[in-house]
């Protein structure tokens, strides 16, 4: 069970522009390492995260093995409506994890 | 290669035997590529993701730190100028390297609703490079710009011993 941090502002007035944080515990482990006996260490990333707002995709992204252990992502949305903003994150080996906050836009 | 030495049953005359092992060996030598990008293969990504379409420098600013000391978590913060209307907006943003192991790094999807095309995530280096970011207009064209980072400790190809 991975962990992840989510920063979401609670309250945004209609139409601001609000910053989305958001942090999951993850090896991202490249696939281009070997262990101490020589053995190529498979690789074991999160291949795709995306940001719904009530139900409508506002970003996604395509992470490659480049992308730093425990992924750290930053981006904005327009406050439209009281709601739930949901993430998801996909990866190697079945990884799926989940998360959301609530917003009351005023 | 397991190959039975055992010339009544199978047949297997010394001939046969050295083309195996000098086949077993080009196989071997194929398998020794660098796992390395290069800043052709960062071209040849470009190309790949633009088509024929020319690629403009400017609209897009790549901050990343001109200097770092651990390649494994690397600040990189990409913003577009875009007025990010239904009409007018930045559709994707690409990050490629020229070092890395690999010279993807990122590639987000954004749309009208993003308000701002301005995103940040830590990413790994593994050599002193430069780093091009790309933006993809809801018009067709795209924008790039690139930054030089001197790299002390690599990352991405360490060994665990």
């Amino acid at each position: 069970m991975a962990r992840a941090l989510i920063k979401v502002p609670p309250k945004a007035k209609r139409g601001e522009i609000i910053e989305i944080k958001t942090l999951i515990s993850h090896i991202m482990e490249t696939g281009f390492r070997r262990d101490n006996v020589g053995k190529p260490i498979p690789r074991n990333i999160i291949t795709e995260f995306a940001c719904t707002y009530n139900g409508e995709e506002i970003f996604r992204v395509d992470l490659y093995p480049a992308i730093a252990a425990n992924p750290f992502l930053s981006f904005f949305t327009v406050a439209t409506e009281s709601g739930t903003i949901a993430f998801e994150w996909t990866g190697d080996n079945g990884f799926h994890e989940t998360g959301s906050a609530k917003i009351t836009v005023e | 290669m397991s190959v039975t030495i055992s010339p009544d049953r199978t047949g297997a005359t010394r001939r046969t035997l050295l083309i195996a092992g000098a086949a077993g060996l080009g196989a071997m030598l194929i398998r020794i590529e660098p796992a390395a990008a290069t800043p052709e293969a960062m071209q040849r990504l470009i190309r790949q993701v633009v088509g024929e379409v020319p690629v403009r420098k400017g609209k897009v600013t790549l901050d990343v730190p001109a200097l770092v000391e651990n390649g494994n978590s690397v600040a990189l913060t990409i913003e577009v100028e875009s007025p990010m209307t239904a009409k007018d907006y930045v559709k994707a943003i690409h990050v490629f390297n020229e070092k890395n192991p690999l010279p993807n790094v990122v590639t987000a999807h954004l749309g009208p609703r993003a308000g701002r095309a301005k995103m940040t995530t830590r990413f790994r280096l593994a050599d002193t490079q430069t780093i091009t970011a790309l933006a993809e207009m809801s018009d067709g064209t795209f924008w790039s710009a690139s930054a030089d980072v001197i790299v002390t400790l690599q990352a991405c190809l360490e060994n665990l011993d």
